[in-house]
């Protein structure tokens, strides 16, 4: 039982399932406010791995049902992009000048 | 039926000013609820840059961000959890001489009210802050005041809610305030989708929404919402403490405690409005500006990019105080993208003019009537 809470349930920012119950015990009942307490799902994964697990324990520990419309939005650019490569766009548009 | 509940004070909005009076107010005894129609800080708080500064060009913000500073350095322990309050500073570039001018006379004022800030040189600047390359961010000076800094805005606001919980006060999320009720231009209660409310005092301190809230009862806001963004990098180790800004650039960015860098700038061409997608324009700006303020950065991924509003007022500063129009309706909004720094005096001030009917020069200076003479001073040190 021990082992299990263990678990890690978002790797990006190093958080096991025991850190999630311990912010729900102490009230934070919202996805978004878990989300904004512990940076769940702003790590450069955006939360692929552990949104859907963060809703599944807080759905059985609150026993009500999250609806879809509340799930955290994904924020672009949905993969990391180096800042070097959005530099990039005006020396193509130069490049199409010359 | 709904059953219909009483108390002191109905304040509207669950971001930094509003838990911040939450707290207070329940502190002094006094019966809150807190009305928030999405979750606490979902709104300016949970989005901004989450700098504190003392560096401003008006008497009136600078006096508030010194006393805010002070509260803040006293949160942690006073609220029994961390609000990861740091001070790393804040170097405000100066670009050319009549920037270093003006920067001379803020510094100048800032001083008088004992604000510790000096004018640095570009070895300087270098030495405070390693990533940055002077001749990028093409500046002759820059100043510097070391005690300016950075705070957590989702632990602050979540620690504040959880202190006033504790007094005693009512905080409901999800919840909208759809009516308020005047009586012979007196506050007299507020209906939500919950239950109604009967008091005497409503605060508004919505943000960018406080302009519809005072619609309600017919009081007009001269506020403008403004579309911001602010993007995330991945974690870096710690490069640099301070905070890096310009107002001719509007740039503005920092190091987190975690390593982040977290910063924005405004797109040229951006209008008022209540638009909430981020643009590509944004991206290809800010990555142009903040490789040339800190070239290495060009290699740094970003990993998030989102969107908030400043609600900005003709002067860009806040709009404080109770409505001489009806008795008992008090703003707190306007903050032009600054509230979260300036929320603890705000707070404070307020909090003694309802619990104890103090009044202020500073709320008599930031009050709603000033727009009325067209007497104001705008404050300039304002970026992102």
């Amino acid at each position: 039982m021990t082992k299990k809470k263990k678990a890690i349930i978002c790797r990006c920012e190093d958080l096991t399932e025991e850190d999630v119950l311990d912010a729900i015990d102490s009230g934070y009942t919202d996805l978004d406010e878990l989300r904004r307490f512990l940076r769940i799902g702003m790590g450069p994964c955006q939360g692929r791995v552990c949104i859907p697990l963060v809703k599944r324990i807080l759905e059985k520990k609150t026993k009500k049902k999250i609806s879809y419309k509340k799930m955290p939005s994904s924020r672009p650019p949905i993969v990391p992009v180096s800042l070097g490569t959005f530099t990039s766009r005006n020396k193509n548009e130069e490049k199409k000048k010359n | 039926m709904k059953k219909k509940r009483k108390t002191d004070v109905v304040i509207i909005g669950g971001g930094i000013t509003g838990c911040y009076l939450a707290y207070l107010l329940s502190k002094k005894n006094l019966d809150v609820m807190l009305f928030e129609r999405n979750y606490l800080a979902s709104g300016a708080t949970g989005r901004c840059g989450a700098g504190i500064r003392q560096q401003w060009s008006t008497r009136e913000n600078a006096e508030l961000a010194k006393k805010s500073v002070e509260m803040f350095e006293k949160l942690s322990s006073e609220l029994g959890e961390d609000i990861e309050f740091t001070q790393g500073g804040y170097l405000i570039a100066i670009h050319d001489k009549k920037e270093l001018n003006q920067s001379k006379k803020n510094v100048e004022m800032q001083r008088s009210l004992g604000i510790k800030v000096d004018i640095i040189n570009p070895d300087e600047i270098v030495n405070i802050a390693p990533v940055l390359d002077v001749k990028g961010m093409d500046a002759i000076a820059a100043s510097f005041c070391p005690t300016d800094g950075h705070a957590n805005p989702f632990k602050t606001t979540f620690a504040l809610a959880n202190k006033a919980e504790e007094n005693g006060a009512e905080i409901y999320t999800d919840t909208n305030v759809s009516e308020i009720i005047v009586d012979d231009k007196k506050i007299n209660g507020v209906k939500t989708d919950i239950f109604d409310v009967s008091t005497n005092i409503v605060i508004n301190a919505a943000g960018v929404w406080s302009k519809s809230i005072a619609e309600m009862i017919n009081i007009n806001l001269p506020s403008i919402p403004y579309r911001k963004e602010i993007m995330v990098t991945e974690r870096l180790i710690p490069l640099f403490k301070c905070m890096v800004i310009s107002f001719r650039d509007g740039i503005y960015f920092s190091q987190q405690p975690e390593g982040h860098i977290v910063g924005g700038i405004p797109i040229p061409e951006e209008k008022p409005g209540f638009k909430t997608l981020p643009t590509f324009d944004f991206l290809n700006h800010m990555a142009n500006t903040l490789t040339r303020y800190a070239p290495t950065f060009k290699n740094v991924n970003m990993l998030r990019h989102w969107t908030g509003f400043y609600d900005v007022t003709p002067d860009a500063r806040p709009i404080l105080g109770e409505s001489d129009k009806i008795k008992g309706f008090i703003q707190c909004n306007g903050f032009s993208g600054h509230g979260f720094m300036l929320a603890p005096m705000v707070s404070k001030i307020l909090t003694n003019y309802i619990s104890d009917g103090k009044e202020s020069d500073i709320i008599n200076s930031l009050s709603i009537n000033r727009f009325k003479d067209k007497k104001i001073s705008h404050e300039r040190n304002v970026v992102g």
